[in-house]
């Protein structure tokens, strides 16, 4: 039996949304993996929850008119791992996502959650910052779609006002057509851990295939919230694929985190796996566009 | 907290259970329907012995509230068992390889086999062992419960696909 003072399960997100005004202290629950944990723990103890999970409407992914992809924000990890839009044009996400947990907790973990939660661990927030992901929220006062940059404000903390709820995530066309990407997390164990550090590249090649004509690169723990090196991507963009584009990459990086000493790893050790992963997602990034790296 | 009638089908049942609204899956699995082959560990979702198969999904019933259960189908090792009583094919092989020592984590592991066994798709060992990375053993070292579920895969592979 879960300590929690009542449970109110919402039957649309206009429903979830009233009844959050009413109640601004409850907590919204979606798949519970984190929720339900910290109700264990006993952080959220004789909690008020608001269950969005039954709002199958926030479930799935599709490909809009304008050839964005919307992924419903209730939609679970393994979903999105095997679904076909993934698949065929963003997946990265789809490998980012499968790196989460074992295979239950990708069943019943949802995307939305794993941001709104605003840890900076999450799996596919720094594959989503370097797509360039916008988050539509929706409130009592209708509809906002932010880029995922602004939704993180800090440690645990998102930018969702009273009675909001994130109801998708879109990826525009001009942020995945032509890209590919790698995301490499970190972890000790292959399942059932959190990463010590992850980073998500995506990049596309020019027409000869031997220049980075875009590339974006995010981490997770490597700063208090997920974040992108804007100074590294300048840094190697048009430039042929060698070891001093590559050490560029790493080296400019580590100038622009600020990753923490924890109980899971200290700042010097992820210092070096900022430097390091970065090159080598770099390198599956380029392989998977089609380019060749010599040496 | 409220008490809710949830209707469900468990092992191929449909059943309406008097609830109560904080209950979790496992709870009522085990206190009002008396399937003890779901198993307390962990109950924060890291050990998998209270793993289920809802909708053909393995969950870990410890996180999943009893009442988003409403509807939806349930299957536990108990509805493993064919109309005679016997056991099946893969709780079989658990005992013929040696995958089971104190017991605890076995149903769990057994139901976190099951969609890989009733996929069509063929398993690579790596693939076997990251559907299994859920469910924890502290005896076995795992060796045994892997070679139990590849054997069982394998064997219902040969059957659908005879060689002639």
């Amino acid at each position: 039996m879960y300590d929690i003072e009542k449970i109110y399960q919402a039957t649309s997100v206009k429903d979830a949304i009233s009844h959050l005004v009413l109640e601004p202290k409850a907590i919204i629950i979606a798949g519970g993996s984190d929720v339900l944990i910290s109700i264990r723990h006993g952080k959220l103890a004789g909690c008020s929850l608001v269950s969005i999970f039954g709002l199958d409407e926030l479930r799935g992914v599709t490909l809009e008119d304008d050839c964005s992809i919307k992924i419903g924000a209730l939609t679970s990890f393994s979903h999105i791992t095997k679904n076909d839009i993934i698949q065929k044009y963003i997946p990265v996400l789809g490998e980012a996502v499968d790196e989460i947990g074992g295979p239950q907790l990708r069943n019943i973990g949802t995307i939305g959650g794993n941001i709104s939660n605003g840890v900076t661990s999450a799996d596919s927030a720094s594959t989503l910052f370097a797509l360039n992901a916008k988050l539509q929220l929706e409130g009592p006062d209708g509809q906002r779609i932010i880029p995922i940059s602004e939704y993180y404000v800090g440690p645990g903390k998102v930018s969702l006002k009273n009675a909001e709820i994130l109801t998708a995530i879109y990826i525009t066309k001009e942020n995945y057509e032509n890209f590919k990407g790698n995301y490499i997390k970190y972890a000790m164990r292959n399942a059932m851990d959190i990463a010590t550090l992850g980073c998500s590249v995506v990049c596309k090649l020019n027409a000869q295939k031997d220049k980075i004509e875009d590339v974006r690169l995010a981490y997770g723990v490597a700063a208090p919230i997920p974040m992108r090196c804007f100074k590294a991507e300048v840094a190697v963009k048009g430039m042929n694929f060698s070891e001093e584009m590559f050490n560029a990459f790493g080296e400019t990086a580590k100038t622009e985190v600020s990753p923490r000493t924890s109980w899971r790893a200290s700042k010097d050790f992820r210092l070096q796996l900022v430097g390091e992963l970065c090159k080598r997602a770099l390198k599956e990034s380029i392989k998977k566009c089609g380019g060749v790296i010599n040496g | 907290m409220a008490n809710k009638i949830l209707s469900c089908i468990v092992n191929g049942e449909p059943k309406q259970i008097m609830i109560d609204d904080r209950e979790s899956l496992t709870d009522v699995l085990r206190n009002h329907l008396g399937l003890t082959s779901v198993k307390k560990g962990c109950e924060v979702g890291e050990c998998g012995a209270c793993t289920v198969l809802i909708d053909g999904e393995a969950f870990d019933s410890c996180i999943y509230l009893a009442i988003w259960a409403e509807g939806k189908e349930i299957r536990t090792t108990e509805g493993l068992m064919d109309s005679d009583g016997n056991i099946a094919d893969i709780q079989q092989a658990f005992i013929d390889e040696g995958a089971v020592q104190c017991g605890f984590c076995t149903c769990g592991a057994i139901m976190a086999s099951i969609p890989v066994l009733e996929d069509d798709k063929e398993y690579t060992t790596d693939e076997i062992k990251k559907e299994l990375s859920g469910n924890l053993c502290r005896c076995t070292g795992y060796e045994n419960i892997l070679n139990a579920v590849e054997k069982t895969k394998v064997h219902r592979c040969d059957c659908k696909n005879p060689k002639i």
